[in-house]
């Protein structure tokens, strides 16, 4: 019994990982129709950023408590910056030409992974976490490490962040219509484009706290996360449906419970394995996703 | 203190100066794929006209109305919009003019509300802001008011998938309302509509016309729809304007019973 609640719970956290990333990610493609292949280079970005501030080179953070958090939020930020440097400066002039543009972000995602190792070096570095976060808890007999319930209470809160910005305020209604028709919301005569950058600054801030608690979950950073999330990512926002922040949220707990029970009950590896085997199942039986529409 | 701009001599309401028109239209033409779809189209629309266009399929109507709202550019002539040159400016350009359309097969999102996209609507009308949470819910007077006009108010909350296809012309009708436009362009309103659906649908354009004095140009196979409704038609027939008077005056005109009625029954 405390083995499954153990997996269940660590299934949960690594799913919390994958719906902070694949939010974005669905957003992403479901307005602008863009395969964001540089999403994991932000969560890099984030990842870093976090671990640079609570290694005590940001003034005031640190890695207990308020400073903690003010790295935490410094990452964010950095994240969300570089994803609007990168919507304005890559993306942007390439939006009549996709297959450049899938280029451009396959590169970017490949960029900045070198970059981080060649400044801070290939190697996994340790995560200066809380004290606080790094212990664990007991419940229904299994020791539960606090950092699975931080990731998912995140993740709820983005989720529940998101479902509010896009059903109560007037750009989540110009991002909906837009994921649905964006020649209609132009056709109206409203600038789509800030939408545009206003998504990709909201997933990348999605991405790079999902760096920045990824950090925890894994107690290092190293320059190759962001990429092998992002795979897990993408099969999340295949089968949550194109643009689904309520699919995507689903697909993630999936995908995170399924990978955490088949490793551990069957052979280590065939969980990722069966994730891929679930998402063609899915695609069988359901073409459009989970829901099938947005939010 | 008041300052007062002299009128230019000639310019006054004196005998036989009309208002300037609309919209106008020179020697319009659009070639695509050196083939000619449209050619020398030129007509003048006055405030709070209604301009009624028929033709057998394929004449170009649907194409002259891509043409005015800028969905293709015209290769040859110039569109005016209250005297302003748009023949060469965007779509959301000329929206922001208040030039206002609808097209022949339903343009929506089925899974938002009927209030839903009224409210974007209105933030279309009234401009875009940098605030990023500023709620959808402050238009709800402006979306009230709208819904009210085009009988949609029951079905505020309901998304527009679930509305019957005469619903949903009324919703596009109330989301090019919310803009208030200078002139509306509606492609074939009651494509798909049942016969039950088409009087009520019909007064409510009528009511727009005659009630708002607002200007339209409509696309319509609906001969008996149009003849209580147009104050002009004009008639479209292998992308040049056949005829273009009252309606009496065309259906009595030889040319149009031959090339149109004639065809079409």
């Amino acid at each position: 019994m405390s083995t499954v609640v153990l997996l269940a719970l660590t299934g949960l956290g690594l799913g919390a990982l994958y719906f902070l990333v694949a939010s974005g990610l669905s957003l992403i493609f479901g307005l602008m129709d863009v395969l964001n292949f540089a999403h994991g280079a932000l969560l890099s970005i984030g990842a870093y950023g976090t671990w640079w501030a609570a290694s005590g080179h940001l003034p005031a953070a640190g890695s207990g408590g308020f400073g903690f958090v003010l790295a935490v939020a410094f990452g964010t930020a950095t994240g969300a910056l570089a994803a609007v440097l990168l919507e304005l400066a890559l993306i942007r002039p390439l939006y009549a030409r996709p297959r450049e543009q899938v280029l451009a972000t396959v590169g970017v995602g490949l960029a900045v992974p070198a970059l981080l190792s060649a400044i801070w070096g290939a190697d996994a570095r340790p995560f200066p976490g809380p004290r606080a976060l790094s212990g664990t808890f007991g419940l229904l007999g299994a020791q539960i490490p606090v950092n699975r319930l931080v990731l998912t209470g995140a993740a709820v809160v983005v989720l529940a962040a998101l479902k509010l910005f896009l059903g109560g305020t007037r750009h989540g209604l110009v991002v909906r219509a837009g994921v649905e028709d964006r020649a209609m919301v132009t056709a109206l005569g409203i600038d789509v484009r800030r939408a545009f950058t206003l998504v990709f600054a909201i997933g990348g801030a999605a991405a790079a706290l999902a760096g920045a608690l990824g950090g925890l979950y894994f107690g290092s950073v190293d320059p190759g996360q962001g990429t092998s999330l992002l795979i897990f990512a993408f099969v999340v926002v295949v089968m949550g449906g194109m643009g689904s922040i309520t699919g995507a949220a689903l697909a993630s707990v999936a995908v995170g419970l399924v990978q955490q029970f088949a490793n551990y009950y069957t052979t280590a590896g065939l969980g990722d394995l069966a994730v891929v085997v679930l998402l063609a199942a899915l695609l069988l039986a359901r073409p459009r996703g989970l829901t099938g529409r947005l939010a | 203190m008041h300052s007062t701009i002299p009128a230019p001599l000639g310019a006054d309401a004196g005998h036989g100066t009309l208002p300037a028109p609309v919209l106008r239209l020179q020697d319009v033409g659009w070639t695509v794929g050196g083939a000619t779809i449209v050619q020398d189209v030129s007509f003048d629309v006055r405030e709070g006209e209604f301009l009624a266009f028929i033709g057998p399929n394929g004449a170009g109507k649907t194409s002259l109305f891509n043409l005015i709202s800028g969905l293709v550019p015209a290769t040859e002539g110039t569109i005016e919009l209250d005297g302003a040159d748009i023949t060469a400016e965007s779509v959301p350009a000329r929206a922001r003019r208040g030039l206002g359309r609808t097209f022949q097969t339903s343009s929506l999102w089925p899974a938002m509300t009927v209030a839903d996209h009224i409210r974007l609507a209105a933030q279309a009308a009234t401009g875009g802001s940098y605030r990023i949470w500023r709620r959808a819910a402050r238009y709800g007077r402006q979306v009230d008011a709208v819904l009210e006009r085009t009988g949609l108010a029951e079905r505020a909350e309901s998304p527009a998938a679930s509305l019957s296809h005469g619903g949903k012309r009324q919703l596009e009708l109330a989301v090019l309302l919310v803009g208030e436009p200078r002139l509306m362009l509606l492609d074939e309103p009651m494509a798909g509509v049942s016969a039950e659906e088409v009087p009520a649908l019909t007064d409510l354009i009528r009511s727009l016309h005659r009630d708002e004095g607002r200007t339209v140009l409509m696309v319509e196979h609906h001969m008996e729809v149009l003849l209580g409704l147009a104050d002009r038609l004009a008639v479209l027939h292998h992308g040049t304007l056949l005829a273009l008077d009252t309606p009496q005056a065309v259906m009595a005109d030889a040319t149009v019973q031959q090339a149109y009625l004639g065809e079409a029954l």
